[in-house]
């Protein structure tokens, strides 16, 4: 499992902890010794798209209970980076979800735009447990 | 959530004293910007100097305190964006939005103009 990284973290499903997870996005960023672009770039981007995945999960989530957790598991592979975050609620169509109306000035809908910005790859699936929204980065 | 303001020409500026602005606190700067035009306020700054972090909720609250500006008859501006906020309005298009400056001097100037 060389150059292999994985990050499994459980946290209470509270808005309070993404300062804490976001920060170890930028962590991770900072520690690629390979990466070629501009880390503090990198550092926020995975900050952001952590903290947005986050925020999806809390408010997919089940009922509120205050023992919930979101589970983030963060993978780092060669130069692949893959985040997948789980909630146990009832779901969505990420596909059914509009890119936003730049015309027009919501307050809200820009998270999932922001992910698909800054992410190569997207995927929310459910099974009859949980979903999971999967995002790739590929990082050479 | 951390917030100062002052007073300057008939502008109020807030300033957001937090490295994050998100979804855990950007409701309360929400309701902040919003009591100021319902309290009769027109001219409203946001000044994001110590902002390093902003996701979509922080640019959400932004939006929602416009709109609340243009209701009311009044304007909201910001200055002060660190760089990679400044991206962040870049890339959601919000930058053709709100007028911003370097600073809240020059953000003043602007309202007195």
């Amino acid at each position: 499992m060389e150059n292999t990284i994985e990050v499994d973290i459980k946290v209470p499903n509270k808005t309070r902890y993404l300062s804490l997870i976001g920060k170890i996005g930028e962590d991770i960023a900072r520690e690629l010794e390979r990466y070629s672009g501009d880390k503090e770039v990198l550092a926020y981007h995975l900050n952001l798209v952590l903290t947005e995945a986050m925020v999806n999960a809390i408010k997919h989530a089940g009922p509120k209970e205050p023992e919930k957790l979101v589970r983030i598991v963060i993978t780092l592979h060669r130069d692949d980076l893959t985040i997948r975050v789980y909630d146990d609620g009832q779901g969505f169509d990420i596909n059914a979800i509009p890119a936003p109306n730049f015309e027009e000035l919501e307050d809200r809908g820009r998270g999932i735009f922001l992910i698909r910005t800054l992410m190569d790859s997207v995927a929310y699936r459910k099974n009859c447990k949980e979903n999971m929204l999967e995002m790739k980065k590929k990082l050479s | 959530m951390n917030l100062a303001s002052e007073t300057r020409n008939d502008v109020v500026i807030i300033y957001v004293k937090e490295e994050r602005l998100d979804a855990h606190n950007s409701t309360e700067l929400k309701s902040a910007v919003q009591k100021l035009f319902e309290d009769g306020k027109k001219n409203v700054l946001v000044d994001l100097k110590d902002v390093r972090f902003i996701d979509s909720s922080g640019l959400g609250a932004l939006v929602s305190g416009f709109k609340n500006a243009i209701s009311h008859q009044g304007n909201l501006k910001l200055s002060s964006l660190q760089s990679q906020v400044k991206s962040m309005f870049e890339l959601t298009r919000l930058h053709r939005v709100f007028e911003i400056f370097p600073s809240t001097v020059e953000a003043v100037e602007n309202f007195q103009s």
